[in-house]
């Protein structure tokens, strides 16, 4: 099983290559004129204001982390689904229990208010 | 063996081209060497394929959104139909100058774009162009597949980050929202399919669908390309990319290549979704007379391929964008919950009905995943007329306020 | 001693987490060593390949290097300002943490070597084939089996629900109707 995966070790050298080639060719297509008003970064055409730093809202956070878990719940769920033809029917009642479980995590996010946008 | 030019010709049809080249040179080369040369043979054959045809792709988009907006589209280099258009595009992004903004970090502006080309790349390893051919046959096929999909989330923050800009942060974290909450509903519908079949590689999948699953499961078919359309950041999900909102989030401050990079990325990565469909909603090669003439079996699975991309691109000349309040609301109120019912409900029925012929299988899981469907479209239905109950009362409130406010100015 | 092409992937693979793990410890940068910590999960990945671990090696990838480090840049952005770097790494007590570090070391290679003796690694590994063919139908079934771990399994769904109640519970808007 392990020489299936050469390809993908063979595959990532070489698709690492890939990108770098043409930006490579740009490099030396491109003029290359540096100016520090062409470096300044760009915010609707007027002057930077302020440190480049901004109010992180804590909903892309909480996002992230609900993510997280259902992430989990996926890993363990995809070798069950792998299985589930030569498991018994029991299994299926272990599927239910694990899922319901999570589900009442995503209901109390739902009605704690933690999946509103603001 | 001597070579022969009629068998190798067959072995084209076959698709068997390099087991025959490797009969023929078996007592000279060492197996490890050939092993290794049709290997990097393959790798180069899939890139490649890709670049070229994302040529073909960014024409084709353009036309078709084109006309389906009542014009023309490209239709001045080369041709009558504007054929070169994406080559002269090419072109000038390569001899655009390539802009670092002041105080970028270099590594993280450097690495963002090589991350999202070459995690659009790498999955293209598993996909089954047809029977016996694909890169590799993983026992893990799908789920390597959602692996990379989710290590070129991490290109954005990066991409946002190293640009030094507020609004490339901004547009980095709401594109990061967007694409880490539709992965779980993609994640959840593709577990469908593998309870159906019974393995997690893709070849497998294929193989097992004597009837195409976006018959036996049409609702987890419309959740995963809802999911993917999301995940793409396609309209109607394209929000972080629209000129007229953040200003082109993320990817504002790159030019020249490095912005080419992620173009590229997102032509590769539709096209994957597309492919990733047809493998496991629609037969992927599978057709009349595809096992005997694999390269028939190539034919079929373009063909699928293409139409599904047709899908997505007439999809984005139609729709308008949504907020990104509705789109979060969308996936976590609606398309979550129906993804682990119907999770529960397959797995329930396909255990039920184990055993069972074939066609009886697939019509109670239709039937089940028809009554899911309809259930769920009652549930819309219920919550846009609260909705527009709620925003007639504050029409209603408005009004009153408004008599009010006249009767006291009239005094 | 021959050196085959699947010591020579370890070596590279090995070499790459190890040199970006020192990266996370050291750099200065918080977002290089976010950065590097991506880097040393990813030859993680490699190393769970090697041991033909395929689910694992992908799972890896997906939870930590898709979920997990997304959420340690944000809590690094959330806690400071972008472009300021930290006080150094290094504090005074570097000569008794070299020395703990290496009695932590001595005391790990005695046991290893107690458990497995030296002469395990010299020759090819014996796993037996039902071990090494490792489907994963067959974790999939000691997830589910009675007599092997469906109770960790369950146990784990109430273990993230708790997690995710109390991290929502901690980093709820204050300001919520």
């Amino acid at each position: 099983m392990l020489i299936e995966w050469q390809f993908i070790l063979i595959f990532a050298a070489i698709a690492v290559v890939f990108p770098g080639v043409p930006i490579l060719i740009a490099r030396f297509i491109r003029p290359s004129k540096p100016n520090p008003i062409k470096q300044q970064t760009y915010e609707c055409g007027i002057e930077t204001v302020g440190a480049s730093w901004i109010q992180f809202k804590v909903q892309y956070y909480i996002f992230a982390l609900i993510f997280v878990v259902f992430d989990l719940e996926a890993v363990f769920l995809f070798p069950i689904a792998a299985a589930l033809n030569q498991l018994a029917f029991f299994a299926v009642f272990e599927v239910i229990l694990f899922v319901l479980i999570l589900a009442v995590g995503l209901a109390y996010a739902w009605r704690s208010d933690a999946l509103e946008w603001f | 063996m001597a070579f022969d030019i009629v068998q190798f010709l067959e072995s084209i049809v076959k698709l068997e081209m390099f087991d025959y080249l490797s009969k023929v040179w078996a007592g000279d080369v060492p197996s490890w060497l050939i092993n290794g040369v049709s290997d990097i043979a393959g790798v180069l054959i899939i890139c490649t394929f890709n670049l070229l045809i994302v040529l073909f792709l960014i024409w084709f988009e353009r036309k078709i959104i084109a006309r389906i907006q009542d014009r023309i589209g490209p239709n001045r280099v080369g041709g009558r139909y504007g054929l070169l258009q994406p080559v002269a595009d090419a072109m000038k992004l390569m001899t655009k100058e390539d802009l670092t903004p002041a105080g970028a970090d270099k590594i993280a502006f450097n690495l963002a774009p090589l991350i999202v080309v070459v995690a659009a790349l790498m999955m293209w390893a598993v996909i089954p162009f047809a029977p016996g051919v694909s890169g590799t046959n993983l026992n893990v096929g799908v789920f390597y597949i959602l692996a990379i999909s989710s290590v070129s989330v991490v290109a954005l923050i990066l991409a946002g980050w190293g640009s030094n800009n507020k609004y490339a942060l901004l547009g980095a974290f709401r594109s990061v929202a967007q694409l880490v909450s539709y992965e779980v509903p993609m994640i959840m519908a593709l577990l469908i399919p593998i309870i159906l079949a019974g393995t997690m590689s893709t070849q497998g999948i294929v193989i097992q669908q004597s009837i195409w699953y976006v018959f036996v499961v049409p609702l987890s078919a419309l959740i995963f390309f809802i999911s993917a359309l999301a995940e793409l950041g396609r309209t109607p999900f394209d929000l972080l990319e629209a000129e007229s909102e953040i200003v082109a989030g993320y990817h504002i401050e790159y030019s020249g290549m490095k912005f080419a990079m992620f173009f590229l990325a997102e032509f590769i990565g539709t096209l994957f979704m597309a492919a990733l469909f047809t493998t496991i909603y629609l037969g992927g090669w599978r057709g009349p007379g595809a096992v005997q003439y694999p390269i028939l079996g190539l034919f079929y699975f373009s063909l699928k391929m293409f139409f599904v991309y047709f899908l997505f691109v007439w999809i984005r000349g139609t729709l308008p964008r949504v907020r990104i309040d509705q789109l979060l609301n969308l996936n976590w109120k609606f398309l979550v919950p129906l993804v682990l019912a119907l999770i529960l409900v397959v797995a329930l029925v396909s255990k039920t009905m184990e055993g069972a012929e074939e066609w009886k299988t697939a019509a109670v899981l239709l039937l089940s995943n028809l009554i899911l469907g309809l259930l769920a479209l009652d549930f819309i239905r219920r919550y846009a007329r609260q909705q527009r109950s709620e925003s007639e009362e504050v029409v209603e409130v408005e009004e009153t306020i408004d008599t009010q406010t006249v009767t006291t100015a009239a005094h | 001693m021959t050196i085959t092409i699947q010591q020579v992937v370890f070596i590279i693979i090995s070499a790459i987490t190890l040199i970006s793990a020192w990266i996370v410890v050291t750099d200065r940068n918080l977002f290089h060593a976010a950065i590097a910590l991506m880097a040393s999960f990813a030859g993680v990945a490699g190393l769970y390949i090697l041991l033909d671990a395929g689910f694992l090696a992908a799972s890896q990838l997906l939870v930590y290097i898709g979920a997990i480090s997304i959420l340690i840049i944000f809590a690094i952005m959330m806690t400071r300002r972008l472009m300021q770097t930290t006080e150094s790494p290094y504090n005074s007590q570097w000569r008794w943490g070299i020395l703990g570090a290496l009695l932590a070391f001595i005391l790990l290679a005695v046991l290893i070597f107690q458990t497995w003796p030296a002469d395990t690694f010299a020759g090819p590994a014996i796993v037996s084939p039902a071990t090494l063919r490792g489907s994963v139908t067959d974790l999939g079934e000691a997830l589910v089996s009675v007599d092997q771990f469906v109770l960790p399994f369950e146990v784990a769904s109430v273990l993230l629900l708790a997690a995710l109640v109390g991290a929502i519970v901690i980093a709820r808007p204050e300001d919520s109707q």
